[in-house]
């Protein structure tokens, strides 16, 4: 089987799609930003398969400050969510709603 | 040869992120995630991307899932997820369902209609192997890219102080 530019890009909508059901299903904080996790990286292997098929540096270099951007949000999204947890009791994303009207 | 270990890797890697977002258990939903990056860093290098794949490996199974699980061990959670009729609306499960599902349709629906250019394979050439190697990343990172990095530095300094900030405890 020879392998194509279109193994790797449904391959990454895939995940993609996974990870969006997953933010838009689960009721955790953590299983959420998990799931962010998953978009971010197939979104990264579509940058690398399009590097390595345009044989062209710059989608590398691209995914290295999509990792950077990743590691800052996980830093940050699992603060708040210690923060959360000490407020509440509870990271079931249902009984944050003080925000709603 | 690369055909063979793309369907092993991707069959891995799709059985392992559905698991990450169907499981109760938040630790077990870690240890698929652990697995799903480790499948990436597999593709990274099917893509000759040698070191971002160690990269990938570091970053992402070494530093991120440890922090998940770190968390999880923190917030000592017991309770299971909350039980269905709690929701704020009834049909957000189904619905988010459908959008998830309708995502990857749509996406699919404009790759799978040709099969796409060939890759170039990994063999072909001194260059194509070179592109993945760490001097060559690192020579396009400080040279073309030396603001963006810089500006990544920044971020990741406004992250450490940002996670301090919320992470302590408060004192009135």
């Amino acid at each position: 089987m020879e392998l194509t530019l279109n193994h790797y890009l449904i391959l990454s909508a895939i995940i993609f799609a996974i990870g969006v059901t997953g933010v838009l299903t689960r009721r955790n904080v953590l299983i959420i930003l998990m799931s962010v996790e998953l978009m971010l990286n197939s979104a990264n292997m579509t940058l690398i398969a399009f590097s390595h098929y345009l044989q062209n540096i710059d989608g590398m270099v691209f995914v290295f400050f999509t990792m950077t951007v990743a590691a800052a949000e996980v830093g940050i999204g699992l603060a708040i969510v210690v923060t959360m947890f000490r407020n509440k009791g509870t990271i079931d994303v249902g009984n944050f709603n003080l925000l709603k009207g | 040869m690369q055909g063979v270990m793309f369907i092993v890797l991707a069959l891995v890697t799709l059985f392992s992120a559905l698991m990450v977002i169907t499981r109760k258990d938040p630790v077990s939903s870690i240890l698929y995630l652990v697995l799903t990056f480790f499948c990436f860093a597999g593709f990274y290098v099917l893509l000759g991307a040698q070191f971002l794949a160690a990269v990938q490996i570091i970053v992402y199974a070494g530093a991120i899932a440890v922090l998940f699980l770190f968390v999880v061990m923190m917030l000592n959670l017991r309770e299971p997820e909350a039980e269905e009729g709690k929701e704020l609306i009834p049909i957000w499960k189904p619905l988010g369902y459908a959008v998830g599902i309708g995502v990857g349709i749509v996406f699919l629906s404009y790759l799978a209609s040709s099969p796409g250019p060939a890759i170039p394979p990994l063999n072909g050439g001194d260059e194509i192997y070179a592109m993945g190697r760490a001097d060559f990343l690192g020579k396009a990172l400080f040279t073309d890219f030396i603001l963006p990095f810089e500006i990544a530095g920044v971020l990741l300094l406004a992250a450490v102080l940002g996670a301090v900030a919320l992470a302590k405890k408060k004192r009135v």
